[in-house]
Parts: C-alpha cells; structure tokens; sequence
C-alpha cells in the first residue's frame, strides 16, 4: 500500500528503518520535465548509489530490509547527499548470492571443465578451470575436491545457476584463487563480516598485534586463518567468533589477557 | 537441503591440532561441554543442552490394553526425530542411518536396561495397563547426539507424573491430577550415555565430540552405565578396532562422567521440586533466558513520529466523506433484504457479485466497528429478477464468505488520540459477498 509522504533520507541516517518506509530523496537540481534524463542522473556528481537493502521507487528510495540506515557522502563529502551512497545495515546468518561479492567456496564436484563450489547458497556455484590466472586448456588449475576457492561473482541472480570466477576483469588474479593447505575455515555472521572489511577495522588490528597470520573474509560468512602454530590459530578463530557478541572493552580486555600470557 | 561439506584444510588442522591434544573450543580431552537441564510447565517435558546441542524431551502416558504375551506389564515407547531446524543436512521424512542407529541406542539403552519398572505400570492385569511414551527433538546440532537425548530422556521419565490409579474389585477410578496428586513413575537407576570419538585408527581419545570433530572421527564408542558403575550397554561403531586396556579405561571414564551428571541432574529435579511447591515461577519461560546479541545493540532505538500527525491530517483531509448509509433494510422478496446501496464496483468485472441476504449479517458487521458497503454489477435489476426465480442454493463450497478488504476513504471515527495506525485501519471497509452454486446457468 502507498503510504503517505515518506522521510527524507538525510534525516534518517543512523536510525532503525523498517521494510516499506520510503526515504525522499532530495529534489534533483535541474527540475525540468520536458528534458530528457540521460539514464539515471545524468551528471555523475549527482548519481546515487542505492546499496543493499534499498530500492528504487518513484519517489525516492523503498526500504526492503530491517536494520540501520547508513550513508557515505559522494567525493569529497561538499555536495551533501546528492551524490554518495545509502544502505541498510542489516543482521543474517544465512548468505544469498550477489554479483560482484567474493566468496569462499568449498570444491564439491568436478564436472568435465567446471568445479561446482559450495559457497552457502541455496544453489552451488560453477566454476571454469579457464577462469584462473594463467590457465589454459593445457595448463589447468590444481584443484581437488575439498579444496578452498576464493573468487567473486559474475553471475549471481535468482532465476540462474551462480556462476564465479578467479580473475577481475583484466584477466588478473588480484588475489583471488586457491587458498593454500594449512589454516582453518569457520562460519560466522554476515554482520560481522562487513565490519571486519571496513577500513581500518580495529579488531583486525588489535589482533595483528598479537601474532601474525593470514586472513582470507568470504562475504558468505566464510573466514579462512592461519597462523605460525595450531595454538595461535585456535586463539584467533575463537576471538574473532567471540567478537561477535562481544563490546569493545571486553575484547581489549581478552587480547590484554592473551597478550600477557 | 544438502549439508555443507567439509573441506579438506578443516580435516587437516583439526587433526592436527588433535595430535597435539588441542580441541576448538579449548577443552580437555576428557571434559565435557557444559550440561543445562530447564524443565517445562508440565510435568515430564524438558530440554538439555550439551553445549549447543539441544534435546526437547516429553512424556506422555495412556491406558491401553497390555501385549498378549505381557499381560502384566506396561508399554514403553521411545522415539527420536532429527528435526530440519536441527542442520541443513536434516530432511523430514527421511530414514537415515543416523536416525536408526540413534533410536535403538536409546531403546537399548532405556528399555533392556530395565529402569523403569514395568509391574507397576499395570492397572488391570491383561486388559488395562499405562504406556509411556517418550518422544525426544532435536533442536541443534552441534555433536554428540545421543548423550544429550539419553540425558534428556531419563530426566523427562523422572520427572514425570502420571495420573493415580485405584481399583477397587471391578471397577478402577483414574484421578484427575486435582482430585489426587499424580505419581511419579517407578524408577529403579538412571542409565546415561557416554561418547567417545577415536582418532587416527584409536590412538587418540575425545570425550564428547562437538559437530566438526565427529565428521573427521574415525570411529565412537557409546557406553550406557549408570551411577552404580552398572554397564547397560555399550556400542562400537565406525568399524574402529579397539584394544582391551581402551575398552577399559573408556569404562573407567564413564563412571567418573556418569557420577558427575547423575549428581546435576539429582539437584535440577530437585529445584524444579521446590519451585513447584513453593509456589514460585517454573517452566521454559523462566529456565530459558532471553539471548541478546550486543555487538550491534543499541539501547534504544528512536522511531521518527514527528511528522506522523501532519501526515496523518493530510490523508484525512484528502478523504472523501462516504456516501449517504441508509440503515433500514429494504425488503425485496421475502428472506432477502437489503441495506444501502452499492457502489460500482472498481475491481472490474469479477464473478458476479451476489448481494447480502441476511441483515443479521449486516447487524453484526456493523457492531464490528467497521462500516460495510456493497457490491452490485452493472445490472442490478437483472440479478434481482433471477434470484426471485431461482431457488436459493447455499453452496458447499468451504469458502462460504470471501471478505474482501478494500482501501477506502472515510472519515475516522472520533477517537481520543490520533494514532496512524488505527488510523490506516479505520479507513478500510470490508465487503463481505458470498458464492452460491450457479443455478442459473
């Protein structure tokens, strides 16, 4: 049902937004109905970017999912809110495939030229042997049944099968591939995360200060570590499973504990 | 759903950390994760959690006749489900090894161990006796099933109650729990099961394997004692081979395990006793705390009702003012009436649209604070005639009344405070049209 005005999408920054709200948008500069848009906003500096859990709708923006409105000024942050990004910070478990993520995914299968890779969908992923760094249908990769792949999303829709590759679209592998022997897999939340992949994350860096170790984040929940020792490692999958439900203080305190040892 | 596999690196780390006597969540290679026992409203229902595994138990009871070649002795009936919710690899309706070997472990373990009295569950020898019925959930995966469903079982069948018995000659009374209090059941020893999981061809141990643990196990062994060091049964699976001093020294674990969780569960019933008679709270809903995530908490979360009334002005002043409702019925056969008269119907053509009969039905749509209107075609006058004529036919179709909400502007009724969601409520009407058999085709 259309409900009457909604808020504009400024002044909900930062608060809880329910599915149906509708955010307004502020009015486009050049107003002029008998002009025709070139696509959407026509200049780039005031191009909108409607991030998950948002969609388009004749007035503004419609919320679909429950969670925090977030939003991330344009360039240099002077033009307000006509540019930049707004999303919805949202809490799940379960992971839905999307273009362009990258993901962990575990081998199931090897099907004549495709890998069919588990990667926590309601459907398994394929993916090419050709679609690595440096292969060639000479040169194939070395990929067993149970292996670990890191790569992203080419096509990932609900009416077809996901499909994921391990090179951007230059044809390098900019780290995406296979994953090496050692390490450890776990699963934790989607919210955590996306905390863990924003910039500067200090949970990340109170804990390089502990130890060194890899870290490899699948956006379907998936965290692949390894560190020197198996005692190392099971100290960093048990914290970064704790930080979920964890406050700031009592990880600072945990690490100060850990780090005293 | 398919369960999710497991990767090679996941099977090589934590066998390795394995062979340096490391579990993931820290853990002893004797010890056990932590047992909670929170028992139900009713008597006999109770969930236990091993860790993050969890087992809904419930025990039921019932008079029924007795097994031809057991005349004197009651029914025991055990059944364990995987439920869906439990792990993705779970699917309803589905047989699977798993669920077999699970049921005839706690038949064994419960049934041939002979714990609960039988004799005393008779009432009239060969024609009346009690059976019991245990039914035990999975709710949560997370290892090592059949510890926590042996637990649950026996602490459910403890703290049972069923419904007092006389018989005086012929005749047998059953008192309903408020005319006498109901009886526990006749329970001789509490037989508990004890898992372990061996590694690399037996040469490492692990007492209570969580979920990630059991998948790279080779092979487990269950030992079923009790806490008189009394073995009820004992099951090797996975095809391991296992040494005398192992078997030995396995047996020998499960008495200091055993003892510790016969002694919990001794004191949870206990409480849950002293709750119940001093009056205070029991039941899932005092047992079972609220979990809160605090990572992304906030302590209160503002909802913007600022703009609320102005917007709910605004959609009242736009409204239109409904059109004039008569309240007298007009009569126009005999046992047809109707009130008002209807709108033309915006939803396009839809089967025909009958007219309301009854004006009861009107009366109490209208004291339902909701204003009805009706419907009608574009000929009116034609369907009048054709009703005179045909007989009326209530169908049997199930649907008897479709109620069809419609958006409708009308004004909202006076109340105390604005509230836009009474508001937005008010301003639906509700059609209410009922199909009949189309005689007259």
């Amino acid at each position: 049902m259309a409900a009457g005005s909604g808020a504009p999408a400024e002044s909900c920054v930062g608060q809880v937004v329910l599915p149906g709200d509708v955010l307004l948008l502020p009015a486009h500069p050049e107003d002029d109905g008998e002009r025709l848009r070139l696509g959407a906003g026509a200049a780039p500096r005031g191009r909108l970017l409607c991030g998950p859990g948002l969609r388009r709708c004749p007035t503004g923006l419609l919320v679909t999912k429950c969670g925090l409105l977030r939003h991330r000024p344009a360039g240099g942050g002077a033009a307000g809110a006509a540019g930049g990004a707004y999303w919805v910070d949202s809490q799940q478990k379960r992971y839905v495939p999307v273009k362009g993520d990258h993901v962990i995914g575990i081998v199931t299968a090897k099907a004549g030229d495709v890998f069919k890779l588990d990667v926590g969908g309601s459907e398994q992923a394929s993916l090419s042997y050709l679609a690595f760094e440096g292969a060639t249908k000479r040169n194939r990769p070395n990929v067993q049944v149970g292996d670990l792949i890191y790569g992203q999303f080419l096509v990932a829709n609900k009416d077809m099968e996901p499909e994921m590759v391990c090179i951007d679209s230059s044809g390098r592998s900019s780290g995406m591939g296979l994953i090496g022997q050692d390490g450890f897999l776990f699963k934790v939340s989607l919210g955590l995360i996306r905390k863990l992949l924003a910039p500067k994350c200090e949970i990340i860096q109170e804990l390089s200060q502990l130890y060194p170790f890899e870290l490899v984040l699948g956006m379907n929940g998936r965290i692949w570590v390894k560190a020197k020792t198996v005692q190392q490692t099971l100290i960093i999958v048990n914290i970064l499973e704790a930080c979920e439900y964890m406050t700031a203080e009592q990880r600072k305190q945990a690490l100060a504990k850990l780090s005293g040892n | 759903m398919k369960a999710t596999p497991l990767s090679n690196c996941e099977r090589r780390f934590l066998l390795r950390a394995i062979e340096e006597r490391k579990r993931l969540d820290g853990r002893q290679c004797y010890d056990y994760r932590n047992v909670r026992i929170s028992f139900g409203a009713d008597y006999g229902c109770c969930i236990v959690e091993l860790g993050k595994t969890r087992v809904l138990a419930q025990v039921s009871c019932e008079l029924v006749p007795p097994k031809p070649n057991r005349p004197t002795e009651g029914i025991l009936f055990f059944n364990l489900e995987l439920s869906p919710m439990a792990a993705p690899g779970f699917e309803p309706g589905r047989q699977t090894d798993l669920l077999v070997r699970l049921n005839r472990l706690i038949e064994r373990c419960l049934r041939n161990s002979k714990c609960i009295d039988t004799e005393s569950l008779c009432v009239v020898a060969g024609e009346k006796v009690w059976q019991i019925r245990l039914d035990l959930h999975l709710l949560n995966h997370d290892g090592n099933i059949i510890d926590a469903a042996s637990i649950a079982g026996i602490v459910a069948l403890c703290h049972f109650r069923r419904p007092d018995v006389s018989v005086q000659g012929e005749e047998v009374t059953v008192y309903t729990p408020e005319e006498r209090d109901p009886v526990p059941l006749s329970i001789h020893h509490m037989p508990i099961c004890v898992s372990f999981a061996f590694f690399q061809q037996g040469t490492y141990l692990l007492v209570d394997p969580s979920e990630r643990e059991e998948r790279v196990m080779d092979g487990v062994l269950v030992i079923a004692m009790n806490k008189h060091r009394e073995i009820c049964t004992m099951q090797s699976s996975g095809g391991i081979m296992l040494v005398k001093d192992q078997v030995l020294r396995c047996s020998k674990i499960t008495a200091v395990k055993v003892a510790e969780i016969t002694e919990l569960i001794q004191k949870a019933l206990e409480n849950d006793q002293k709750a119940r008679k001093e009056g205070g709270k029991f039941g899932f809903a005092e047992s079972i705390p609220n979990q809160k995530i605090t990572a992304f908490k906030m302590e209160s979360a503002a909802v913007d009702t600022n703009n609320v009334e102005e917007q709910a002005e605004e959609i009242i002043t736009k409204a239109d003012p409904p059109s004039e409702v008569s309240t007298t019925p007009i009569l126009h056969t005999p046992g047809t009436a109707q009130i008002g008269e209807g709108i033309e119907n915006s939803w396009g053509d839809l089967e025909e649209s009958d007219r309301e009969e009854a004006a009861e039905e009107e009366g109490e749509s209208e004291a339902t604070a909701f204003e009805c209107q009706k419907m009608e075609t574009e000929d009116t006058s034609t369907m009048l005639e054709t009703k005179k004529d045909e007989p009326i036919v209530v169908s049997d179709s199930e649907e008897e009344e479709v109620v069809i909400l419609e958006p409708q502007e009308l004004p909202m009724k006076t109340r105390a405070q604005t509230n836009p969601k009474q508001e937005n409520a008010s301003k639906k009407a509700f059609n209410k049209r009922r199909k009949k058999k189309r005689a007259a085709y």
